[in-house]
């Protein structure tokens, strides 16, 4: 497959797997940020071609694991409404609330829809004018900008019935939250998605500040491995800065016009992440402007007091501290079909990641 | 005749009647059949039998490269073959709601006609019942099928004679229905070529066996993919299974929907693919023979079973990593980003 197949020549993974090696000569640790990369490192089996030395540490990149369970909880009672149609990424229907989830409510008859794009659920919206349509906004800046689109689109088509629960977050907070917390890592493989949209500024303060390398990664094995190549150059010879690996994708500017949409819609706000507590200014709530498409704010709902699970250990393996095996629930109480912790739920996640391709 | 299934059409009356004269006797016409008995009388001279049943609701009921009534046969007489047996009789009930459309009821009973046909099975009974709208969703069949298996053919099926170093070959690319499903549905709104694979395999089979291959096991890869077929017998007999992801054949067209919507081949539905384990030393000729076949063209050695990590299946991947291959859980859902 054209374009594809190119970034998983064996040949070229050979050639890299040699230059890591050859300039590789400390333990190192560097960790991924983005659902999509845990997600090909572990399907295309990465670290059983690394050195022994280079050690790959999954952190809070999965949309679905850093969301709050108070968030299910809200869209499980949103769910509720007989007059609602709840419409979400899949990732998101088995992600446990305190006592339900969006699978469950769905099996009791809610009406919940897995969607690919926020365009669908305006469909829906247009095509069911008698019921109130959510969408649940979750994501990073990778889907933000499209959920802002998608509110900007329900103002043009004057829509009455389409409302958007948000979660977004933006990620530079949270890796600065991770090492300020003390985890030690020695550079990270930054997320391309989020990068296309946002370019590479919004890194600039890790290398300074924090002294460790930061380069942009497409998501084929080879541009991993490149990455991973580029971050042991920076670290052997102790000079760190943001590179863009993936440049075919990514620009330094990023995306101007996604980011003015995303900058008109939402607005920042103090948020939640799992496993890593509230970060000042790191979540997307919609501005006020757009209030009349603001889930939260037009529609009032009782929401069951938020329960935590106990001895789930999402939050250091988010912070990349432990790793999945090293939680007592891990592949016994919390398995893929029976999860626990989001890490569990979604494909991107690291415990899930885990659990299918390293157990 | 009437254009619709009406409740009066199951009502075991005078609608009931012609309707089981006017389609169901006049496809699926066998001295059996017309013989109209309450039960079907089987002149059956072996002491090995297998019996299977399965119940087909896909959505929807046509769809690129058949339809429920197809794969309502397909599946039955791919469920006794790779037990080894020859398949030779099925009954089918059909479920059908309030209002469906007797023409398109007639596609799909024509069609399972010729798939029997093509099959060299006779549909010797079976059961009629309509529901009100809405409670049942167009039209659900449940077919059975028994097939006469030969004494020497009973282990196949219970895999009880695998061993380490024998070798697993597929019969052609996989994931072909269930994506082709994905698309008629709309799902991700694209247009695609993509067929379902859905076909009766028995002559595939009989060739394999008649050529007195020693087959040590023999599955249909249906729902959960062929990686769900692996792991069942990885986690039931103990064994390792090493399967190398460059062997799997994988549609090109397939491939790329896959990459798109996130999905992984390996756990997408097939009707038309099964896995064929043999000793290491009949795996080349067995392979042949199934390449003769229009319905192996494609086979190929996808991996082996080994000696050691046993229960579990490690996949090499296309740039040489290794990696475990475990079962689905739940549905695949597509990825966020």
């Amino acid at each position: 497959m054209k374009y594809i197949d190119e970034y998983r020549d064996k040949e070229l993974v050979k050639q890299l797997i040699g230059k890591i090696s050859s300039v590789t000569t400390k333990e190192i640790a560097l960790m991924e940020v983005c659902g999509g990369h845990t997600w090909a490192i572990q399907k295309f089996g990465i670290p059983s071609l690394l050195p022994k030395n280079i050690r790959l540490l999954s952190g809070p990149g999965c949309p679905v694991c850093v969301t709050s369970k108070k968030f299910i909880d809200q869209a499980v009672a949103y769910s509720r409404l007989h007059d609602v149609i709840i419409t979400t990424y899949g990732d998101l229907i088995r992600v446990p609330g305190s006592t339900s989830s969006l699978n469950v409510e769905k099996s009791r008859g809610s009406d919940i829809r897995i969607v690919y794009s926020i365009l669908d659920a305006l469909q829906i919206a247009r095509e069911n004018q008698s019921k109130k349509i959510i969408f649940l906004g979750i994501g990073f800046e990778t889907t933000a900008p499209g959920c802002a689109a998608g509110i900007l689109n329900a103002v043009k088509d004057n829509l009455t019935n389409f409302f958007v629960y948000s979660s977004h977050k933006i990620m530079p907070p949270a890796m600065s939250a991770l090492i300020d917390e003390g985890v030690k890592i020695n550079g990270y493989i930054a997320p391309g998605h989020v990068s296309v949209i946002t370019g590479s500024s919004i890194y600039t303060g890790i290398p300074e500040k924090y002294g460790i390398g930061c380069v942009i990664s497409g998501f084929e094995p080879t541009d991993i491995l490149q990455s991973i190549y580029m971050l042991v150059k920076q670290f052997e010879s102790n000079n760190y800065c943001v590179e863009i690996q993936y440049k075919r994708a990514v620009k330094p500017e990023g995306n101007i016009k996604a980011k003015e949409i995303m900058n008109q819609v939402f607005t920042l706000r103090d948020d939640w992440w799992r496993g890593l507590g509230t970060l000042k200014n790191s979540g997307l709530g919609v501005h006020e402007k757009y209030c009349a498409f603001d889930a939260e704010k037009m529609m009032q709902v009782d929401v069951e007091e938020t329960k935590e699970e106990k001895g789930c250990i999402c939050g250091e393996i988010l912070k990349g501290i432990k790793t999945p095996n090293q939680c007592k629930l891990f592949a016994k109480a919390c398995t893929t079909d029976d999860p626990i912790g989001a890490c569990m739920v979604s494909h991107e996640g690291a415990c899930n990641a885990y659990f299918r391709f390293s157990k | 005749m009437d254009t619709h299934i009406l409740l009066g059409h199951g009502s075991g009356g005078r609608s009931s009647h012609n309707l089981i004269n006017d389609l169901f006797i006049k496809y699926f016409n066998n001295p059996v059949l017309m013989q109209q008995t309450d039960s079907a009388l089987l002149n059956i001279s072996s002491s090995n039998i297998a019996f299977t049943t399965d119940s087909y609701v896909v959505d929807p009921i046509i769809f690129p490269g058949g339809n429920i009534g197809k794969l309502a046969v397909a599946g039955t007489v791919n469920d006794l073959a790779v037990s080894g047996a020859i398949p030779r009789y099925l009954s089918a009930s059909f479920i059908i709601e309030e209002g469906f459309s007797i023409k398109e009821l007639e596609t799909i009973v024509s069609s399972m006609a010729e798939e029997a046909k093509t099959a060299g099975i006779l549909i010797v009974t079976g059961d009629t019942k309509v529901v009100n709208k809405g409670k049942c969703d167009k039209l659900f069949i449940n077919t059975s099928g028994i097939g006469i298996l030969d004494e020497k053919h009973k282990s196949i099926s219970t895999g009880d004679n695998i061993k380490p170093g024998d070798k697993i070959i597929v019969n052609g690319t996989i994931a072909d229905h269930g994506m082709a499903i994905m698309a008629a549905r709309n799902f991700g709104n694209f247009k695609t070529e993509i067929k379902s694979d859905c076909t009766c395999l028995n002559h595939l089979i009989k060739e394999i066996l008649d050529a007195n291959s020693s087959v040590s096991f023999m599955r249909d890869a249906t729902r959960g993919g062929i990686a769900t077929v692996l792991c069942e017998i990885a986690e039931n007999k103990g064994l390792g299974i090493e399967i190398d992801e460059s062997k799997v054949p994988v549609n090109e067209n397939v491939r790329g929907i896959c990459e798109l919507l996130g999905f992984d081949p390996f756990y997408v539905a097939n009707e038309g693919k099964i896995l064929v384990i043999v000793p290491d030393e009949d795996a080349d000729r067995v392979v042949s023979i199934m390449q003769q076949n229009v319905f192996g063209k494609h086979s190929a050695v996808i991996g082996e079973v080994v000696n050691n990590h046993h229960g579990k299946i490690v996949l090499k991947t296309l740039i040489g990593g290794k990696r475990i291959m475990d079962m689905l859980a739940g549905e695949q859902l597509p990825r966020i980003c």
